[in-house]
């Protein structure tokens, strides 16, 4: 099957990445650039001690609730502002304003608001994330088959029969899009969230050695969580939106597969 | 089963006449066809009885409530991501009929494929089989005859002609074709070119259904009653 070259391409792009990097590391002969192996070997350690995986769950905790609280709403406004134009007219200067607050001064006001918690934490980063969702889903829903929605209308499909059979197979694209890059946003905001007003984490962490300038474990830590995140990618993400897709049919299919 | 009543006064779509005064009714039990060149808006007029569109100079009316619909759209209007027997169940139809109306149509190989995989002759097929399938109280169906090969048509007229037997409901069929309309009609409407005016009201004789002597005599008078300068 031709399924299994992209594997090992794949798989041959990360060892010269690795190699690439050992042998700079070994070049420079400096605690403050370490080779791989260097790298590597502390993220064993830290595995090993039972520190990273305890840090990494906390994190990986936060993205999972901060993640769902963003798709969820911002998916519910995305469809209300596609669906309605009045919505869409009170809505949109507000979603504009929230899309360019930068990511920290809305963290450093929640946290001064309600304080160094976690329930501050985690709607800071939803918040950050919120306002592209929207955005995505609502470009979804402007383009939806007006046709196919007459055709339901006609054989009285009902709210949630339209919802599940006729619109949401056509979001089904924004969606995934606004998954991929909610899924990147969110966990480098979660570092900074960490980093300022949480006292666990990746973040937290990533602050305690860089205060110690130990940049073997700030990369072992940055590194273990990149390696979390991608086999999210492959082992979730890629499955389900095949998935999704095994309808379409045609040459641009074909040739997507190759 | 309801009488439909139609007496459109006037329909714009974005300020343009689209339909003049095309007035009608559909008795219960009655398939009426219209007939009209292509562009003279036929299918407006469907998308108005339908209540797809309320926006008129007129009424459109049922006696009693609105009636569950099966319809043929001028594209079959299918869902993609479903496969061919879920297209029908969600539309409304039983498993059991659904499967009885594909098998008819020559669709069971096809029941658990991807209605994306369809030719457009299968697809037009099962939007047909959509609409029969669905326990309809009325039927309105745009050319649902068009682009299927000749078999298939004679397949279809015989199933719709069955179907009437079994349940006799209003239908409205559009088509430009006037042997099909005479092949299974009632009474056929003529409508002028767009922006439509109702030109005649005409019977189809009894016997036209089974004599084709009969049937090719209505066509061509109803050529020539068409063809007649007002």
């Amino acid at each position: 099957m031709g399924d299994q070259r992209p594997w090992i391409v794949r798989a041959l792009s990360i060892l010269v990445l690795l190699l690439l990097w050992e042998g700079a590391g070994r070049l420079a002969a400096n605690p403050l650039a370490p080779p791989a192996s260097v790298v590597l070997a502390a993220m064993a350690r830290e595995v090993a001690s039972g520190a990273l995986p305890h840090h990494v769950g906390i994190t990986l905790a936060r993205v999972a609730a901060s993640f769902t609280l963003a798709m969820a709403l911002g998916t519910a406004l995305g469809l209300a502002m596609g669906w309605w134009r009045t919505v869409d007219l009170w809505l949109d200067s507000a979603l504009l304003l929230l899309l360019n607050l930068p990511a920290l001064v809305l963290i450093v006001l929640l946290y001064v608001w309600f304080g160094l918690t976690e329930a501050a934490a985690i709607t800071a980063v939803a918040l950050n994330k919120l306002p592209t969702t929207a955005v995505t889903v609502r470009e979804g829903v402007r383009a939806l088959d007006d046709e196919l929605l007459e055709m339901g209308r006609a054989y009285r499909l009902g709210r949630w029969a339209t919802l599940r059979h006729v619109i949401l197979p056509q979001l089904h694209p924004y969606l995934f899009a606004a998954t991929r890059s909610g899924l990147s946003l969110i966990w480098k905001i979660v570092l900074v969230v960490e980093l300022l007003g949480r006292s666990d984490g990746v973040g937290f962490q990533i602050q305690v050695y860089f205060q110690l300038f130990d940049v073997t474990h700030i990369l072992a830590y940055a590194l273990a969580f990149i390696l979390i995140v991608q086999v999210l990618e492959w082992a979730i993400l890629q499955p389900l939106e095949r998935r999704f897709v095994r309808w379409r049919v045609g040459p641009d299919h074909a040739r997507r597969r190759q | 089963m309801s009488r439909l009543t139609v007496d459109i006064r006037e329909k714009r779509l974005a300020g343009r006449l689209v339909l003049g005064a095309v007035a009608f009714t559909v008795e219960a039990h009655e398939v009426v066809a219209l007939v009209g060149p292509s562009g003279c808006g036929k299918s407006t007029l469907l998308r108005l009885v339908a209540g797809l569109d309320r926006d008129l100079t007129g009424t459109v009316r049922w006696s009693g409530a609105a009636p569950r619909l099966g319809m043929v759209f001028q594209q079959p209007r299918l869902l993609p991501w479903r496969t061919v027997r879920q297209n029908l169940t969600i539309a409304g139809a039983g498993l059991e009929e659904g499967d009885r109306l594909l098998d008819r149509m020559g669709l069971a190989d096809k029941a658990d494929v991807w209605a994306s995989q369809l030719s457009l002759g299968m697809a037009r097929r099962l939007a047909l089989a959509r609409a029969l399938a669905v326990d309809a109280q009325a039927l309105l169906l745009d050319e649902p005859l068009a682009s299927l090969d000749e078999g298939n048509q004679r397949l279809a007229r015989v199933i719709l002609r069955e179907y009437w037997l079994r349940r006799p409901v209003p239908t409205l069929l559009v088509t430009h074709d006037l042997a099909e309309a005479v092949a299974l009609a009632h009474r056929v409407l003529v409508l002028s070119p767009g922006p439509a005016r109702l030109l005649f009201d005409h019977p189809v004789p009894d016997g036209a259904r089974t004599d084709a002597a009969l049937a090719a005599r209505t066509v061509s008078a109803l050529r020539e009653l068409a063809a007649m300068p007002r």
